[in-house]
């Protein structure tokens, strides 16, 4: 079954402070991510990757075309549903997990962490322990713990972010970079934690620039160009994905 | 998801405020497209008009737009601080949600104020009164709630200071000898004494210094993360709307030109208004 639907999604920026001068940045996506499918997007900067994931968070709002997602309650087009009905989504089944860690100034790192999951856990020191063990999993030097991420390298807010995003456990994750600023052994982590909610049940899109990622994190891949869907790496020839690659 | 539309805490409707005398045309001669709240007919004043939207149990709602947007007004209309030119409210636990409160009594909108909502101003001589002690303030708002017994008064006063991280020995001190930001979380704990439902909060970090200003927004974030209030906050600035806000209302000109999800106001903004608001921050 598929948990999301795309039919010809194309989102365009009309910037009227610069007289109304159009940014094309999609064009007519057509694709489809099954239950607990893992799919690698693949595609250089400025293909409209970002944009893809962002039209379906409705971080964007499309300019036409339906996203179909499956939710427990029914299925809804993304593209038009209600402000609060997105909010209840992204408060219970979707997840954005952005390279870029959104600081909430004095908040330290663990209580960032585990504001995900008083949500749902009333017991505040259960929250606080499986926090702890999630950034311990992730390497993060437990002097960084009690400190503000607001100072953080990018690898370290990354992976206070990729924490907060598995511990959400959602239906849908959406992810974008998720190993960029890692080393091998903590990609590692990261990779086998996502393959974990795969198993139960999560579907994934996963931007990323990272072959050994990709290898080991992919169901299926797609290639954006020019706010176009190109075809999935699988069917290209060795020359075509030459010029991908190198583009990359 | 049909659940969803009725779950609303706060509904309004066409809200609107016009200062001095209208004709038929105010309207139709003021707003963004015109750059002007001001009819130019009757030089009547168009503060807003309008202005629909529901709010949900726990959702935070920003309010966001330039000096004299309109912002503010729509929130003191709601608290009943000014009288409506047109328009209609209902809140779900003043009979059901099924009586417009700005047509209550004003004996029902004092119980609504007192029980149901709480304000904080940006300036807090607007919220406090400066020749009661901090203590005193709280104990006001929880005696036009019927609160009597003394003990329970004072304790309840604490442990809202104390919450506020206002020291609990400053009970005592008129909020007048306390800085800015003291003075700020001072208003925060009366305006959540009677742990209301709603509460509104106008440009109340505007005028502090940044460190302070982090101080009062972690405060307002974890209230709302405790205690589930929904809120109305009014601010100019872009920061504290995306650091506190899920939906935002971009006013301009006395209208809402755009609404939405806050992060998708502020990443893919499709009024210009907006898009000159967000492409000015900083």
């Amino acid at each position: 079954m598929n948990i999301v639907e795309v039919h010809n999604l194309s989102k365009a920026f009309e910037l009227h402070i610069l007289s109304d001068k159009r940014i094309n940045a999609l064009h007519r996506i057509n694709m489809n991510i099954a239950e607990g499918e893992i799919i690698g997007l693949t595609g250089k900067s400025g293909s409209g990757k970002s944009s893809l994931m962002k039209c379906l968070y409705r971080t964007y709002l499309a300019s036409s075309g339906e996203i179909r997602y499956a939710s427990r309650a029914g299925v809804v087009d993304l593209v038009t549903a209600g402000d609060h009905e997105i909010i209840e989504l992204r408060r219970a089944e979707i997840r954005y997990c952005s390279q870029f860690l959104s600081v909430i100034p004095r908040v330290s790192a663990i209580d960032v962490v585990c504001e995900i999951l008083f949500r749902t856990e009333r017991n505040k020191d259960a929250a606080r322990t499986r926090a702890k063990e999630m950034l311990e999993n992730l390497h993060m030097p437990t002097g960084l713990w009690d400190a503000y991420p607001v100072t953080f390298s990018g690898g370290e807010q990354q992976r206070i972010n990729v924490a907060r995003a598995i511990l959400s456990k959602p239906r849908l994750l959406l992810i974008d970079e998720p190993t960029a600023s890692l080393d091998t052994r903590t990609k590692d982590v990261v990779i086998d934690l996502i393959r974990d909610l795969k198993k139960n049940g999560t579907s994934v899109l996963c931007i990323s620039h990272d072959e050994y990622t990709l290898d080991r994190l992919a169901d299926r891949r797609l290639h954006l160009q020019s706010g176009e869907i190109t075809g999935h790496p699988a069917d290209l020839s060795s020359g075509q994905m030459a010029e991908i690659t190198q583009l990359n | 998801m049909s659940h969803i539309d009725n779950s609303w805490l706060l509904r309004v409707r066409n809200l609107t405020k016009i200062y001095g005398e209208p004709n038929d045309r105010t309207l139709a001669l003021t707003g963004p497209e015109v750059n002007s709240n001001i009819c130019p007919e009757t030089e009547s004043i168009v503060a807003c008009a309008g202005v629909s939207f529901d709010l949900y149990p726990g959702e935070v709602l920003g309010i966001v737009g330039e000096s004299g947007s309109g912002k503010s007004t729509v929130v003191k209309l709601l608290y009943f601080d000014i009288e409506k030119t047109a328009g209609a409210a209902w809140l779900k636990p003043y009979a059901g949600g099924h009586a417009d409160i700005l047509e209550a009594s004003g004996q029902q909108k004092r119980f609504i104020r007192n029980h149901l909502m709480g304000t904080v101003y940006q300036n807090p001589r607007d919220g406090l009164n400066f020749s009661f002690s901090s203590g005193g303030n709280i104990a006001e708002k929880l005696i036009m709630a019927g609160h009597m017994n003394v003990g329970n008064i004072r304790e309840r006063a604490s442990f809202l200071l104390d919450k506020t991280e206002v020291p609990v020995r400053r009970l005592d001190d008129p909020p007048a000898v306390f800085s800015g930001g003291m003075q700020q979380r001072v208003q925060i704990a009366k305006a959540i004494a009677n742990n209301p439902p709603l509460l509104f909060l106008d440009e109340v970090t505007t005028g502090l210094d940044v460190s302070v200003q982090a101080k009062v927004l972690d405060l307002i974030r974890e209230l709302q993360q405790e205690l589930g209030i929904a809120m109305i906050v009014v601010s100019h600035d872009l920061s504290v709307i995306r650091m506190l806000t899920d939906r935002t209302l971009v006013m301009k000109n006395g209208r809402v030109v755009e609404s939405g999800l806050t992060d998708q106001i502020l990443q893919d903004p499709q009024h210009a208004y907006s898009q000159l608001l967000v492409s000015s921050l900083l």
